[in-house]
């Protein structure tokens, strides 16, 4: 339960040890750089951009092969693999890469420029497949098509729009055309609108016979194939094979390249991490001989940094508290178990400048409210071992590890009110015994069954969710008195303690508490007494003090009465909680649907079969829009009702100087 | 007339279902159509966008919920029909209305919420905790139905 105190420091060293510090600042990944570069001329920068960009490229050219590998030579990926997290490489792997970094580099190179090559013969082959295509209608042709004619003759090659037979095309001829001797014409290919023709005339005719047949739309081919077309297609299918085969060795060469597959992977990382460096070195201020970082680091964990800092590179640091104005970034450390819930904290809003970390708290409401949500114990077992599997088997885990041990403890937690409320994948146990073996058996419920009197369980949520609620109101003035504002604590949070107690010791003996709960609860009378006097006492500080920041008497009242008005919000908060009694509820009714729907196939082994199937599609359905609604209204019970107390969030996240890859992780450098 | 009552209550339930199932599928088809738009822009986003999607669905779930309780009340699954008088009957259906109607308006309104969020999603990501929060409080209205229907049905004598 603590945001980490932070420290912020600066460390001056001489210039030539500047990449060694640098190189032990990533490799430890505690301090966040925050380099104010002060306006002063004994201060310049280095000018790093050029080389930062050059390894940015290089980094991406890595990722690029890598690409390109996985797409000539996949490799399966599981969905769970991403939970694996990145593998842990050692100083020795690492130096060797470097050592070869420029082999590697030439490898990935060689990949992104096959790759390109592969891409160009293809737009080649498109190409020649299209040239082949406009060759079609040529083919039965059988002289090239600029062929002259002989001595005598000449031969015209052409098109004509519209589908024309022989007989169309000597009326044409005899009409456009009458005193010619003759000529032959032939069709070669017609399709819907246009005629592939040739015509053979004499020579001294040619240009009459052509003049007449222009008149009708004919035209010379744009594309003239100086060979014959048919022979033309079998160069073009050549041309094309030969480069197909090129294809082929260039993807073998590929597929070779594989074995440097991890090296890249290295590279990229490599690459990605000095791009960062030279990033930060730009902007650290330097002067001839010397150099400064300045930045935020936690304060215990800075502590052995410090002294290899001074005495292996012979820095000078200086640490100083966070001064008033400053916003330090925000970094939380809990115990094993409430660090789980974290995330969920995050995805609402880190704690700002003086508040608490609430996630210990949380944690065990949100474990609580969850497991009373799902509330089946085979489900909970269900989450629960999945969870733990996942743990064991990817020891590794990136970020989502925090999610999956919270999803643990929730799934222990959903066992546990399955037990308590006898679900066990719905009624699967009395169905199956009453459908299979004819007498009905069950394990009973070891609290009460919430379907049968589901007024009770009610009444449990709402006393659930008041505590839940009033711890929220606590921590507020636990704030308020950690920061001595002593009267805020008793105004805001102590008298409303007094009401509200006094208000629930007034409902509990009421009529309507007792038509609810079905039962009446008697107090003596000196506690009804007390709770009048508490809930009266309580209204009237309320209206007396919440008003005080204003100086208007009358002001001060009214807003003291609009601050009795908030009761109501304390009812609708209250009667939110009933979404654990609701959703508890749908979790069981929606399993014995399915168990329900299963028994109607009868005994016997089709029956079962039948059962079996339902049994598995059902419930996995189910499961999986209740473990939904679970997680989701949890949150909000939290972020809601329960935040909306006393939380503010705001801060800024703590994000250190380290080694940001992408494919492994480079083990710390902790020995030397 | 004294059929009638069975005809009434089973009325009831199937308009619990019936109301709700389509306010969630009313819901549930508005932020299907903008989760669908995110992920032909980034495909990685499927699985939070998957979630806020589902977000309207569960109103379907609570009119199920609602019409299961009334038909093993009334007997129609579990053996043998009661006999309901009509004024039983009728008291039924009006419990089962709640739900029903709220869940159909509160489904579509939540779908709408949700497909808003889904646009927090997209632009940016790392909101999500509070995108999701937009949608889960339209569905307050809707359990707080879901209680009363519970409760009504729960609560009539047969």
């Amino acid at each position: 339960m603590a945001v980490l105190q932070m420290q912020k420091i600066s460390i001056c060293a001489l210039k030539k040890q500047r990449k060694a510090v640098l190189e032990y600042l990533q490799s430890i990944g505690i301090m966040e750089m925050t380099q104010e570069m002060e306006e002063d001329a004994a201060f310049e920068k280095m000018d790093t951009v050029s080389l930062r960009v050059s390894f940015e490229k290089a980094a991406g050219t890595a990722d690029q092969a890598l690409e390109i590998l996985q797409q000539y030579v996949p490799k399966k990926t599981s969905m769970l693999s991403s939970l694996a997290g990145k593998d842990l490489v050692g100083n020795g792997d690492l130096k060797k890469i470097i050592s070869r970094r420029e082999e590697i580099y030439r490898a990935a190179t060689r990949i992104v420029k096959e790759n390109k090559e592969i891409a160009d013969h293809k737009a080649n082959i498109i190409r020649i497949e299209n040239s082949m295509e406009g060759l079609k209608p040529w083919l039965k042709l059988d002289v090239p098509m600029n062929y002259p004619g002989t001595k005598k003759t000449s031969i015209l090659i052409g098109t004509m729009p519209g589908d024309l037979s022989m007989e169309n095309l000597y009326g044409i001829l005899a009409e456009c055309a009458p005193d010619i001797t003759g000529a032959d014409i032939e069709i070669i290919y017609k399709d819907r609108d246009t005629t592939y023709l040739t015509i053979l005339c004499l020579s001294e005719e040619e240009t009459r016979v052509e003049e007449a047949l222009r008149q009708n739309g004919f035209a010379k081919p744009s594309h003239i194939v100086t060979k014959v077309p048919l022979k033309k297609k079998e160069s073009y299918e050549k041309q094309i094979e030969q480069l197909n085969k090129m294809i082929e060795e260039i993807k073998e060469r590929i597929v070779a390249a594989d074995t440097y597959r991890e090296d890249i992977r290295l590279l990229s990382d490599y690459y990605r991490v000095r791009a960062d460096k030279y990033e930060v070195l730009g902007t650290l201020p330097q002067t001839k001989n010397t150099f400064l970082v300045t930045g935020y680091v936690p304060k215990e964990a800075f502590q052995k940094a410090r002294g290899i800092l001074e005495n292996r590179y012979g820095c000078v640091v200086d640490a100083e508290e966070i001064s008033e104005e400053e916003e330090p970034p925000v970094l939380l450390q809990n115990n094993k178990f409430s660090e789980s819930a974290e995330p969920i904290l995050e995805s609402y809003a880190l704690p700002k400048k003086g508040e608490i970390d609430p996630t210990t708290v949380m944690s065990f409401f949100y474990v609580f409210f969850f497991g009373l949500m799902l509330s089946d114990a085979a489900y909970g077992a269900i989450i629960s071992i999945a969870c733990f599997v996942l743990l064991k088997k990817f020891p590794r885990m990136g970020p989502m590890r925090k999610s999956i041990r919270l999803f643990f403890w929730c799934g222990l937690s959903t066992l546990f009110w399955g037990i308590m409320f006898g679900g066990y994948f719905g009624d699967v146990i009395n169905v199956v015994s009453k459908t299979f073996f004819g007498h009905e058996v069950g394990i009973r419920a070891a609290w009460f069954v919430p379907l049968n009197d589901p007024m009770r369980l009610l009444i449990y949520s709402m006393a659930f969710g008041t505590i839940h609620l009033l711890v929220g109101l606590g921590i507020k003035g636990y704030m308020e008195i950690k920061d001595k504002k002593y009267l805020d604590a008793v105004c805001d949070v102590g008298i409303w303690y007094v009401f509200l107690i006094g208000l629930l010791l007034l409902l509990i003996p009421s009529d309507i508490f007792a038509s609810i709960a079905g039962a009446q609860i008697v107090f003596p009378p000196a506690v009804n007494l007390l709770a009048k006097i508490m809930a009266i006492g309580g209204a009237l500080g309320l209206l007396l003090m919440s008003g005080r920041s204003s100086k208007n008497f009358g002001l001060r009242i009214a807003l003291g009465a609009y601050d009795i008005y908030n009761v109501t919000g304390w009812l609708s908060d209250v009667l939110s909680y009933s979404r654990l009694l609701a959703l508890g509820l749908a979790t069981g009714v929606i399993a014995s649907v399915v168990n329900q729907m299963g028994s109607m196939f009868g005994d016997g082994i089709l029956g079962a079969v039948g059962f079996i199937l339902v049994f598995i599609v059902g419930h996995t359905l189910n499961l999986a829009i209740n473990l939904l609604g679970a997680y989701v209204h949890t949150n909000r019970l939290q972020y809601v009702e329960f935040f909306g107390k006393f939380y503010e969030g705001g801060g800024r996240a703590f994000h250190p100087f380290k080694a940001n890859t992408k494919y492994v992780d480079f083990k710390e450098e902790t020995n030397q | 007339m004294s059929e009638l009552g069975i005809v009434y209550a089973l009325l009831g339930a199937a308009l619990a279902v019936l109301l709700a199932g389509a306010g969630s599928a009313i819901g549930v088809g508005i932020a299907g159509q903008a989760a669908s738009g995110v992920v032909t822009e980034d495909p990685s986003k499927f699985a939070k966008v998957l979630i806020m999607q589902l977000l309207p669905g569960t109103q379907g779930i609570y009119g199920l919920l609602v019409g299961f309780i009334t038909l093993s009340k009334i007997g129609l699954i579990g053996g043998g029909a009661a006999n309901l008088d009509p004024k039983t009957g009728l008291m039924i259906l009006a419990a089962c209305l709640p739900i029903g109607i709220v869940g159909l308006i509160s489904g579509k309104y939540q779908g709408m919420t949700s497909a808003a969020a889904i646009g927090i999603v997209a632009k940016k990501p790392d909101q999500f905790g509070k995108a999701m929060l937009f949608p889960a409080m339209v569905e307050t209205y809707a359990i707080l139905a879901l209680l009363i229907s519970i409760i009504a049905v729960t609560g009539i004598q047969i």
